[in-house]
């Protein structure tokens, strides 16, 4: 038996997996032990859980892989400064204690908090991988493809910003690179900072924020900010940005470009010029990956697409990539951000750096990414004691009819069950559940259980036999990394009036038959319910069909806004009590919100930042 | 050592020995910036910068 862990940590997202005789058997990610949003931290957490999945220790594991390399990214750092100099002295003086009294000495720091996990650590059991191979390796090696393009988009790595990669058996190839500071993901991040929202996780919202604007800046952006070439390579103006040699994102040309200055989340309200912003830099992404994806095509000739670095949770994007035709197969790694480099660390290692073999045919190597901890009934019971729950204990069955008849009934169901996932996306394992067809069902949820904008558009959970009867999709989405527009007979026609609403006065209007999961450009970020992954998920929904002849729910992540997903039972029941869900399906429990004790409650609204 | 060691194999993978000089006087420079920061030393620096 040969064990090999697979890390990502200290930049964000910190996350621990492993793979045994070469196949992924765990994975899971730091903030939802420490209940810190994008936790950097060593994950010990996530390492002991892990290991705990699989009832060993450290001592049993062969290999750590790291999933990149310091010193390369050190060079990058150095670098710049020296093309940049003096300018980027700012930013020289806040990197560089980091760097020397921590980063520089990255393999060390790792032994020693490795150490604290198992006494006897060996350094010479540590590896590394470069961050964009980890990347491609975790888009190929747990898909479902034996021959695939595989390309990467993120912020940045060592150098890399993007690659394209063949990988064919085994052999796991990167043909080409884009180097910094020329980054797709940082120009989405350049939007996200001008837009007023929190880099390297409000990305998400500039793409919910788009189908609200016209992308009426994206050939400004063309022509004066991004040189995107025919086959999809680009180079970025520096004149407008600020990363490279500062502590910000964009600077006053930027702004100067656009007409309006940098917003302030505090005081500045989100307008149509924003939305406008955020469509446009929406589309030039969309064009960039678009033109990456028709080259990668042309010249390989290969069927199959591979994608992961953080650009590739751009679901929209995704969507238009499958529906432009380029590929036949587009698979996604669901934790395509550093979470998932602790995944290509270490199937890196095991077919590069060990030479093993990676048998043909094997499916979706990912289970779902339901790889986190399992908590059994009785485990659960116990601790919702401690906490003073009140709950009803009944067979599984049960547990399900109730569920799905509470959902059928308009009610909000926190649903806590199996294992939890690997990734950003709620996928069924800790979900807050909701019917689509309510129309005051994305409000309710938006405001009185996320405490988000209400811009914010939710998720639809569809049976796979039945996605191509509700959405324009034929293909498989477990990931939630696809966006479709729902099908056209299920669309609601609009008056004039409504057709002349703009911004985020359009949300009010029902715009389908199942509107709490339609975006006002009829599309929706749509994953495929598997009776093989998710079982109970499938039948909880089967059981909402039967009552309802709807084969969706809402899906939304078990959390409040800002909040990590939660991660123990415990979680589970404060965020309960916390907000204005009604009821709780956890194990073979449920538990309704009026029997609970009321002293129970806590202020949750302000116990976590907005993104 | 074993720091020293894995930096030197480093420059000479990436062939990139130019970037030592500069490496050691970033390293230097960094270190006054690292020290400055609100330790007992850092009032004796100040005359550097």
């Amino acid at each position: 038996m040969s064990y090999i862990l697979g890390l990502s940590a200290f930049y964000h997202d910190s996350a621990a997996a492993l793979l045994k005789d070469g196949a992924l058997v765990a994975a899971a990610q730091e903030e939802r032990f420490t209940r810190k949003k994008h936790d950097a931290g060593f994950p010990a957490c996530a390492i002991r859980s892990v290991l705990e999945a699989e009832g060993i220790t450290l001592a049993d594991v062969d290999h750590v892989a790291f999933y990149d390399k310091p010193f390369l990214k050190f060079e990058r750092l150095l670098e710049t400064y020296v093309a940049t100099a003096p300018k980027g002295f700012a930013s020289f003086r806040v990197a560089m204690p980091i760097w020397l009294k921590e980063k520089l000495f990255l393999k060390r720091l790792l032994k020693t908090q490795l150490c604290e996990i198992d006494p006897d650590f060996a350094e010479d059991r540590l590896l590394f991988s470069e961050h964009h191979i980890s990347h491609a390796a975790s888009a190929y090696y747990p898909s479902p493809c034996d021959e695939a393009v595989v390309l990467t988009v993120d912020g940045v790595g060592e150098w890399a910003t993007t690659t394209l990669g063949i990988g064919c058996g085994a052999s796991l190839e990167i043909k080409k690179e884009i180097h910094f500071p020329h980054s797709l993901g940082l120009l989405y991040s350049a939007f996200t900072h001008y837009t007023g929202f929190r880099v390297n996780s409000g990305e998400y919202k500039v793409m919910g924020l788009a189908p609200y604007g016209t992308p009426r800046f994206k050939d400004l952006i063309l022509d004066k900010v991004v040189d995107l070439k025919s086959d999809g390579s680009f180079r970025l103006d520096q004149r407008y940005f600020d990363y490279a040699t500062g502590l910000t994102m964009t600077n006053g040309a930027f702004a100067d470009l656009f007409g309006e200055p940098l917003r302030e989340p505090d005081k500045d309200p989100l307008t149509q010029f924003h939305m406008d912003v955020a469509a446009s830099v929406q589309a030039v992404t969309e064009e960039a990956m678009l033109r990456l994806c028709r080259a990668a095509a042309e010249e390989y000739q290969i069927p199959n697409l591979c994608m992961a670095g953080g650009v590739a949770l751009n679901c929209v994007a995704n969507g238009k990539i499958l529906r432009d035709g380029a590929f036949q197969n587009i698979w996604v790694q669901p934790a395509a951000g550093d979470a998932g480099g602790a995944v290509g660390a270490a199937y890196a290692a095991w077919h590069q750096e060990l030479d093993q073999p990676r048998a043909p045919e094997g499916g979706d190597r990912m289970h779902g990414s339901y790889l986190g901890p399992l908590h059994e009934t009785d485990e659960i019971a116990a601790m919702l004691d401690d906490l003073g729950a009140v709950y009803e204990r009944m067979s599984q069955d049960d547990m399900i009819t109730e569920a799905a008849s509470a959902l059928a009934d308009g009610l909000a169901v926190g649903w806590f069950q199996g294992r939890m996932e690997f990734g950003p996306r709620a996928l069924g394992g800790r979900s807050i559940l909701g019917d689509p067809r309510s129309e005051t069902m994305q409000k309710t949820l938006n405001l009185k259980v996320k405490y988000r904008e209400s811009f914010r558009p939710f998720a639809p959970s569809v049976l796979r036999e039945d996605v191509s009867d509700w959405f324009d999709l034929e293909s498989d989405s477990p990931y939630m990394l696809i966006v479709a527009d729902v099908g056209k007979r299920h669309w609601r026609e609009m008056t004039d009036d409504e057709q002349a609403l703009f911004g985020i006065d359009k949300l009010n209007v029902a715009r389908s038959s199942i509107p709490a999961i339609t975006h006002v450009d009829y599309s929706a970020r749509v994953q495929t319910v598997h009776q093989d992954t998710n079982p109970l998920y499938h039948r909880l929904i089967s059981e909402f069909k039967k009552r309802t002849g709807c084969p969706v729910v809402v899906n939304t992540s078990f959390n409040v806004r800002g909040e990590p997903i939660v991660g123990s039972p415990e979680d589970a029941f404060r965020c309960f009590m916390g907000t204005e869900l009604d009821v709780l399906a956890i194990g073979n429990l449920i538990l309704r919100k009026p029997a609970q004790d009321p002293s129970l409650k806590e202020d949750y609204t302000q116990k976590y930042e907005l993104d | 050592m074993s720091f020293f060691v894995e930096l030197w194999s480093f420059f000479r993978d990436r062939q990139k020995f130019w970037l030592l000089p500069i490496f050691v006087v970033l390293v230097v420079f960094g270190g006054l910036v690292v020290l400055s920061q609100g330790s007992a030393v850092a009032p004796f620096l100040y005359p550097l910068f």
